[in-house]
């Protein structure tokens, strides 16, 4: 077997070796990905195009033969599947959890195939793949049809900016070749498939296991005069218009060797640039102009979109990591306001007002789902209205940053008008995002300065505004410590406030239940007023049983350093449930209420709390003695 | 509209994107150096991405007493020439306990003189992500593995639950003692490796071209005699024949190819008429099924 195809190879003499390295050189290359649905046979027909265009080593099919044997689902046939499912785990269960690279080569182009997924649980790793892919080759089994994974991949390719996709009716022996079968799923598909914004579809009857239509036209489907998988796939044009886009240039690193060198080091985004060009800071509005275009194999004229450089300006102006050089006559948004597309891969649902870390390709800046417009049905595309997004859901969500980003919409620009969502406390990648434009909301209301201060208001009043915010289960004291406390505080001539979660509830948030999403509102609404009570030079009580960790750090960070201070009252479970002051425990074990913290919702105890205080065994004035130390201590009584 | 880049320039600006990344984004970085011709184009990238600063990262050997001389040789002069930031890890309990790949096998001496040794040169330094020259193209479990990959306290990888890595955007976020391990060299294929070589005139060991060296065949692997060290069998016998390597590790457990290429444009033709892959002559990744995937959770590269 050889390692790349005969036609290409000249006789092996080494004098053409350089002209044949030149010809590989100047081969475009294709990114593309199989997906659809868990078995119609994506790692199959990767494994047969591996096979055919005879890219597989000999000892790495003696391997996939051994492998075969021992967990092939074909019989006594080769199990192709087995050279691409690489994890021990996918080889055991037969089937793909993460998404697998490979590369190939034909005498006319260059490819990088991502195989993909199909369990819907692993819906992450398809979008991964699709992120650099520029066509899908959607595999539907000819005798299941259409299914919901077929269309959640599909429109999954179509928001992440895939215009090009390859329908492949596989398994088409196991229909008997049968053109009334294909002819049913193409017209079913493209009949879905018309609002995705599609450039082209192309259907191809295939038999990934026996090679029909792979990489050769087949003789079982004379029916069938379209092209085969790799004749389509050597010559697609996914290019699109070559008009040139407008420069950009995010600044990943900032060079400064020594006081004459300040480089700005990057990749372009887009367009292009010249020594001599003007170029404007997008955040800052600065303008200067490209003086040096720097690499190691020497300066620059100019430099193109994909090139990674180092750019040197005229003058000392301000950019750092996360701002953007950009063209003075077209330029981004820069905003703090933004609406997107969000595709959401974890087990925790996304919340509106609850707080991410939205990270562009070089800035990042905590971001809060002000609004969740919509889920997006994947079986017909119905905007639903959702007060959260599942595990693999989309929708269109309105994001409020804390800072502003520059930034332009993902279909003008796949690599500036892109995002991923973190959680701030696991580090994990929860999910993504496809900007769809700014709002403008941001621009619109300004803040108004005010000539009294918070300082000025709290001088007045001899203390030290801060928060105090009680955390724990329902019972566990929260209210009687926080209600002692606040005596004591008055008596000593302080200006103090207490917000009770159940007092509020009567009235600012009446409008809210006990689901996770309101939850988190609960806890947004009442951070933000206590935040201007402690502008008004208060010493504010909060007294919430707020029962997530990002929560009570989403209220910490509305608040300076050293004024929010998490008092967590630790009541162990039993002893809330046997307290149970207002009856409610019993009326939840009972399955009564519903959401109830400690009994069907979690309670996520407190790993930095400022003031730790276990109960068990104590009275609440020994407790709010501690508590009372505590603060005097730092100042704030 | 200028021409497209090339294959060679896509990859080159994508490594040099990801390097940039990882200084801008780490606190403590370091190149693992492995001195094979993988390591060789990872340096040379380094070189690049920084310029004019050198990398501002130190580049880390781990070794484990069986490399090839001439590999040290190799490592030695170029760290004097490039003038980076060399620091070479040991395990030094391990050559207490003797460990060695005659006596203890492929699968321990691999185990505790790279595995072992490259977690303790991790603790030990504190580094938050290490550079690692795995491509992709080279093993199955490989072709499955993030360009940031995450690692846990403990050096392991869990390949059932990476992080989505969507476009460019890569999730540098970790907690204490966490660290990432980063492969700028994901993408391409040993090919590309070579054309690059020939294209930017990259050193690279002598061991990859032809010569008449002393060998020995044991295991179906042509093995080197490379010192005193390799103990003969009873009915093995030292010949003289002009052989190559495609890989470099330990040498008694790198097999070499008999082959008459001795320029870069020889290698890659033979490479293009190659009938096996390079890890063939690489025993660790067949001393058991899915081995390469086993010792990567377990913290190797």
């Amino acid at each position: 077997m050889l390692k790349v195809d005969d036609s290409a190879l000249p006789e092996t003499e080494v004098t053409d070796i350089r002209s044949y390295l030149a010809s590989q050189e100047n081969k475009t290359l294709l990114r593309f990905l199989t997906c659809g649905s868990v078995d119609d046979g994506k790692s199959t027909l990767i494994g047969r195009l591996l096979y055919d265009t005879k890219l597989i080593f000999e000892d790495q099919l003696a391997t996939l033969e051994q492998d075969s044997r021992k967990h092939g689902t074909t019989g006594d046939d080769i199990d192709f599947a087995l050279l691409v499912d690489g994890l021990e785990e996918e080889r055991q269960q037969g089937i793909t959890i993460d998404v697998a690279y490979r590369f190939f080569s034909t005498p006319k182009r260059k490819f990088i195939v991502a195989d993909t997924p199909g369990h819907e649980q692993y819906t992450r790793n398809m979008a991964t793949g699709a992120s650099s892919a520029d066509l899908a080759v959607v595999l539907v089994d000819a005798r299941q049809g259409v299914l919901a994974q077929t269309r959640r991949h599909s429109i999954i390719a179509s928001l992440l900016g895939i215009r090009h996709i390859v329908l492949a009716v596989n398994k088409i022996d196991l229909v008997g070749f049968d053109e009334e079968v294909f002819k049913r799923i193409v017209m079913e598909y493209t009949a879905f498939a018309k609002d995705l914004g599609f450039a082209s579809i192309v259907p191809i009857p295939m038999s990934a296991r026996y090679g029909d239509n792979v990489t050769r036209a087949s003789d079982n489907t004379p029916w069938y005069t379209g092209p085969s998988l790799i004749d389509h796939l050597e010559t697609v044009d996914v290019e699109g218009d070559a008009a040139e886009r407008p420069f950009r240039f995010p600044v990943q690193y900032v060079n400064r060797p020594n006081h004459e060198f300040r480089g700005f080091a990057g990749t372009v985004a887009s367009g292009s640039i010249a020594v001599g060009d003007d170029v404007v800071v997008a955040k800052s509005d600065k303008r200067s102009r490209v003086k040096r275009i720097a690499t190691y194999d020497g300066d620059r004229e100019s430099a193109f979109e994909g090139e990674a450089v180092t750019l040197l300006l005229d003058d000392e102006i301000e950019v750092s990591r996360g701002n953007m050089l950009v063209a003075p006559d077209a330029r981004p948004h820069v905003a703090d306001q933004l609406a997107a597309n969000v595709v959401w891969f974890d087990e925790h649902p996304l919340l509106p007002g609850r707080m991410y870390l939205l990270r562009t390709e070089t800035d990042q800046v905590n971001a809060t789902v002000s609004h969740l417009k919509h889920r997006t049905n994947v079986n017909n595309f119905a905007h639903e209205a959702a007060k959260s997004l599942e595990l693999n859901e989309v929708g269109v969500c309105n994001f409020s940053l804390q800072a502003p980003i520059a930034f332009d919409s993902f279909e003008e620009n796949r690599t500036t008008g892109a995002f991923v969502l973190i959680d701030r406390l696991t580090n994990a990648t929860v999910g993504a995002g496809m900007i769809l434009h700014p709002l403008r909301r941001a621009a619109n209301i300004h803040w108004q300065a005010l000539d009294v201060t918070k300082t000025s208001r709290a001088e007045l009043k001899h203390q030290k505004p801060a928060i105090l915010w009680f955390t724990g289960l329902s019972g566990s004291g929260k209210s009687t410590i926080a209600n002692l406390l606040e005596k004591k505080l008055h008596a000593a001539g302080r200006h103090t406030y207490i917000l009770d979660g159940d007092n509020v509830r009567h009235g600012l948030n009446r409008d809210l239940g006990f689901t996770e999403e309101d939850r988190v509102e609960n806890i947004r609404r009442v951070g933000e007023v206590a935040r201007l009570m402690t502008e008004a030079g208060l010493i504010v009580l909060v007294s919430f049983i707020s029962p997530f960790r990002a929560e009570r750090r989403m209220a910490r960070d509305m608040m300076e350093e050293g004024e929010f201070i998490e008092v967590f009252v630790d009541t162990p479970f039993e002893e809330c449930a046997k307290r149970d002051p207002k009856g409610l425990y019993a009326r939840a074990l009972k399955g009564e209420i519903k959401n109830f913290t400690g009994v069907d919702s979690p309670y996520e105890v407190p790993e930095l709390a400022d003031v730790h205080l276990p109960t068990m065994g104590r009275s609440p004035e020994d407790l709010v003695d501690e508590l009372e130390t505590w603060l005097k201590e730092r100042g704030y009584c | 509209m200028p021409a497209p880049l090339t294959h060679l320039q896509r990859l080159e600006a994508e490594s040099i994107h990801i390097m940039r990344e990882v200084a801008a984004s780490f606190s403590k970085p370091v190149m693992l150096y492995s001195i094979g011709k993988d390591s060789s184009v990872l340096l040379h990238l380094a070189m690049k991405a920084f310029y004019p600063a050198k990398p501002p990262f130190p580049f880390l050997h781990v070794d484990t007493t069986w490399k090839f001389r001439e590999m040290i040789a190799f490592r030695d002069r170029m760290a004097a020439e490039l003038g980076f930031d060399l620091l070479v890890h040991i395990n030094e309990e391990g050559v207490r306990d003797g460990i060695n790949p005659f006596d203890h096998g492929s699968n321990v001496h691999t185990h505790v003189m790279k595995t072992v040794a490259l977690r303790q040169a991790l603790d030990t330094y504190g580094f938050d992500a290490a550079f690692g020259g795995a491509r992709r193209d080279e093993e199955k479990s490989r072709a499955k593995e993030r360009i940031f990959s995450f690692r846990t306290a403990s050096h392991s990888w869990d390949p059932k639950n990476q992080r989505p890595e969507m476009w460019k955007i890569y999730n540098t976020r970790i907690s204490q003692g966490e660290s990432i391990r980063v492969f700028p060299l994901s993408n391409w294929t040993e090919l590309d490796i070579w054309q690059y070589i020939l294209q930017e005139n990259i050193p690279i060991v002598p061991l990859y071209f032809a010569k008449k060296r002393p060998v020995v065949d044991r295991g179906g692997m042509t093995i080197l005699v490379d010192d005193d060290r390799l103990k003969l069998q009873p009915d093995e016998k030292i010949e003289e024949r002009k052989v190559r390597f495609r890989t470099l590790g330990c040498y008694p457990l790198t097999g070499a190819i008999d082959s008459d290429a001795d320029t870069l444009e020889e290698i890659v033709a033979e490479m293009l008429t190659a009938r096996t892959s390079e890890r063939q002559g690489r025993l660790i990744d067949r001393d058991e099924t899915g081995s390469m995937e086993k010792k990567k959770r377990e913290g190797y590269f």
